[in-house]
C-alpha cells in the first residue's frame, strides 16, 4: 500500500488551464516571432515580407487577450494581472510583456498603414522604434509560456525545463516563417521558408531530447489524451518542413506546407498542456521536483522578515 | 503495538497570544491524532468554508471521506489503516494542512500579487484580488490549494483560489487557529515556530526512548528543506508518502532562473535562424 501513497492518491493538484491556453500560448508564439520576422525583413529590404509578417503578428494578437480572459476563474478581474510587475512570477512577466508588445507592435502596424496611405516623414522613425520594441519583445512573448508551465510542481513540465523553452521557440519560428511563406510571392518568401524549416527541425530536435531527458515521464506524450497531438504535431511538422524544402517555390505547394506547419505547431501546445494534468494526476507517493544533490540540510537562506 | 502510555505529552503549554511579528505556525504529532475531524469541523464553521454538493460521497479507502486538503477543505484528516509485518493492524491519523512555506511555490507564481506573506509569517490568498488565473495550482508540490468551483451557498467565492489562512482573522484578533483550539488531544499545536520546533524534537526524543522508532519528525529542520523552511511541522509514525505526503518536497521556483536561462538560449537560436533566413534569402 505505500508504494501507491495515501489510497493511490496523487500528491499535486492537476492544472486547470483550458484549452484556450493552448490556443493563446500558439497565438503569442506566432505574434512574437512574426514581429521578430518582420523587423529584420525590413531591415534586409523585403518590404512585402516585412508587410505580410507584420500584418499576420497583428492578427494573431488580437486573439489572445481574449483567449486570456476567458481562462480565468474571475474574467471581471483580468486587469489584476497587471496591478503587479512581479518578476518571481513568468504569468506576471508574461502579462507586462504582452502588454508592451501590443503597444508596440499597434504602433508599428499604425505606422505601416499611414505609409500606405501617404508617406509621413516625420512619424516614420517612431514606426521603425515601434517596429524594433516589437521585435524584440516579440522573443520573450514566444518563449515566456514555456517557463511558465515549468515553473510549476508537474513533473512532465518541470523536469522539461531545460528543453521546453527551445521547442516554444521552434514551434513558434516555424508557424511564423510558414504563415510569411503563403502570404508572400516565391521570389520574397526564401527567408519566410527557410525559418518554416528551420523552427520545424529546432521543435522537432528540442521534442526528441526533451523525451529522452523525461524518462519514463515521457509516457504523458505517448498514452493519454496527450497521445494524439504530440502525433499530429510530429507528423504534420515534420511532412510540411519537407514539402516546403520541396517545394516551397511554388505557391500551391508552400501553402499546404504552411498550413500543415501551423497545425503542427498548435497540435504542440495542446500536447504540452495535456501532458501535465496527466503527469499531476500520475504523481503519486512519490517526488515531484527533485531535490539537487546536497540541497536538502544545508543552512537556510537569509530571508528578509516582514 | 504499545498503546500510548502515561500522562498526556503535552500537559502544561500555554496558549499562545499571537503578536505580529512572529513567526507562528503549527505543529501536528499524529502519535496523538485520534482522527475526530474535529479541526476539520472547527475549520468549516469558523472559515465558513461552503460544502460542494459533490463531496458527500464514500471514498471506500478508509475512515476518510474528505481524501485530500482542496478549495473546500483546509485540513483533511488522513486515515491510513495498515497492517504491519506481524500481523498488527495499525490505524494512522494525520490532521494535514497548508505548510506555510517560507518560500512559497502558490505565492512567487501568482501574477496579482493575490497571495501574500502575512505580518505572521503565513501565506494568505487575499479573495479580493485572485481572479483565478488558476497558475498556483500546480505550483504547490503538496497540491494545497485549488480553485473553488460551482459552489451554491457561496457563489461569490467561486473562481478563487482557496486555502488555509492560518486564521489570519483569529490571529488578528488575538486568538489561536480554531483547528488548534478544536483539537482535544493537543495533536494540534500553535506557537512560534522556534519553540515548536524545540517541542517536536523533545517529543521525538520521547517517542524513540519508548521505543518507537518508526516516528519521525516532517518538515521541522530549520536548515533548508526545499522550501525554505515551514510554517507547518508534524511527527509522523510512517514514511511522509503514506500520508499523501512528498518525501523530500522541493519548490519548483528555486529554479525559475536556470528556465529563464533556456528560455534566453532558445530566443538566441530563434534570432540566429532569422538571421541566417534572411542572409540566406539575399542570394
Amino acid at each position: 500500500m505505500s508504494q501507491r501513497g495515501y489510497y493511490g492518491r496523487p500528491v499535486l493538484k492537476p492544472p486547470v488551464w483550458t484549452p484556450e491556453v493552448a490556443i493563446y500560448f500558439w497565438l503569442g508564439g506566432l505574434a512574437g516571432i512574426s514581429a521578430l520576422l518582420s523587423f529584420a525583413a525590413r531591415l534586409a529590404g523585403n518590404q512585402r515580407l516585412a508587410r505580410a509578417s507584420l500584418f499576420t503578428s497583428f492578427a494573431a494578437l488580437l486573439g489572445c487577450p481574449p483567449l486570456l480572459i476567458a481562462d480565468l476563474g474571475r474574467p471581471e478581474r483580468f486587469y489584476n494581472m497587471l496591478r503587479v510587475l512581479k518578476p518571481t512570477s513568468p504569468m506576471s512577466v508574461g502579462s507586462w510583456v504582452l502588454t508592451g508588445f501590443g503597444g508596440a507592435l499597434g504602433g508599428a502596424v499604425l505606422g505601416e498603414v499611414l505609409e500606405l496611405l501617404r508617406p509621413l516623414g516625420v512619424l516614420r522613425p517612431l514606426g521603425f522604434l515601434a517596429h524594433g520594441v516589437a521585435a524584440l519583445l516579440g522573443l520573450p512573448l514566444a518563449t515566456y509560456t514555456a517557463v511558465l508551465v515549468s515553473d510549476t510542481s508537474v513533473p512532465v513540465w518541470h523536469e522539461a525545463r531545460h528543453q521546453l523553452p527551445f521547442v516554444f521557440a521552434g514551434s513558434a519560428a516555424a508557424s511564423a516563417g510558414a504563415a510569411a511563406s503563403a502570404l508572400v510571392p516565391a521570389e520574397d518568401s526564401a527567408p519566410a521558408r527557410f525559418l518554416a524549416v528551420f523552427g520545424s527541425l529546432l521543435e522537432l530536435a528540442s521534442v526528441t531530447l526533451m523525451e529522452r531527458s523525461l524518462g519514463s515521464e515521457a509516457r504523458h506524450y505517448h498514452e493519454g489524451s496527450a497521445a494524439l497531438p504530440a502525433q499530429v504535431a510530429r507528423l504534420l511538422t515534420g511532412t510540411g518542413a519537407l514539402l516546403m524544402v520541396a517545394g516551397g517555390r511554388r505557391r500551391p505547394i508552400a501553402v499546404s506546407a504552411s498550413a500543415m506547419i501551423l497545425a503542427g505547431s498548435l497540435a504542440e501546445r495542446f500536447a504540452v498542456l495535456r501532458a501535465g494534468p496527466a503527469s499531476a494526476r500520475g504523481a503519486i507517493g512519490q517526488d515531484t521536483v527533485k531535490a539537487r544533490p546536497g540541497e536538502l540540510g544545508r543552512p537556510a537562506r537569509a530571508r528578509e522578515t516582514r | 503495538m504499545a498503546v500510548i502510555s502515561g500522562p498526556p505529552p503535552y500537559p502544561g503549554e500555554q496558549v499562545v497570544q499571537p503578536r505580529p511579528g512572529d513567526e507562528l505556525g503549527f505543529f501536528t504529532d499524529s502519535s496523538i491524532c485520534i482522527g475526530c475531524k474535529a479541526c476539520e469541523v472547527a475549520c468549516k464553521q469558523w472559515n465558513d468554508v461552503p460544502v460542494d454538493l459533490t463531496d458527500i460521497r464514500f471514498l471506500n479507502a478508509s475512515y476518510d471521506n474528505t481524501g485530500e486538503l482542496d478549495a473546500n477543505h483546509w485540513r483533511h484528516v488522513a486515515f491510513v489503516e495498515q497492517r504491519r509485518a506481524d500481523g498488527e493492524l495499525v490505524w494512522l491519523m494525520n490532521s494535514d494542512v497548508c505548510k506555510h512555506c517560507k518560500e512559497a511555490a502558490c505565492l512567487d507564481v501568482c501574477p496579482t500579487g493575490a497571495i501574500f506573506h502575512t505580518e505572521f509569517d503565513t501565506v494568505v490568498v487575499q479573495q479580493d484580488v485572485c481572479n483565478g488565473c488558476g497558475y498556483c495550482i500546480p505550483a504547490c508540490p503538496f497540491g494545497v490549494i485549488s480553485r473553488r468551483e460551482g459552489v451554491v451557498s457561496r457563489p461569490e467565492t467561486n473562481g478563487i483560489a482557496q486555502k488555509c489562512t492560518l486564521c489570519y482573522d483569529r490571529l488578528s484578533g488575538g486568538l489561536e487557529p480554531a483547528c488548534a483550539q478544536a483539537c482535544p488531544t493537543k495533536s494540534i499545536q500553535f506557537g512560534p515556530l522556534p519553540e515548536l520546533r524545540a517541542r517536536a524534537g523533545r517529543r521525538l526524543e520521547t517517542l524513540h526512548a519508548e521505543g518507537r522508532r518508526e516516528a519521525r519528525l516532517y518538515l521541522a529542520d530549520e536548515s533548508d528543506n526545499g522550501l525554505g523552511g515551514a510554517g507547518s511541522l508534524f511527527l509522523l509514525m510512517d514514511e511522509p508518502k503514506t500520508y499523501g505526503l512528498p518525501e523530500h518536497p522541493v519548490v519548483p521556483t528555486r529554479r525559475l532562473k536556470e528556465m529563464w536561462g533556456a528560455a534566453a538560449a532558445a530566443a538566441g537560436l530563434v534570432v540566429a535562424g532569422v538571421g541566417l533566413a534572411l542572409s540566406a534569402g539575399r542570394r
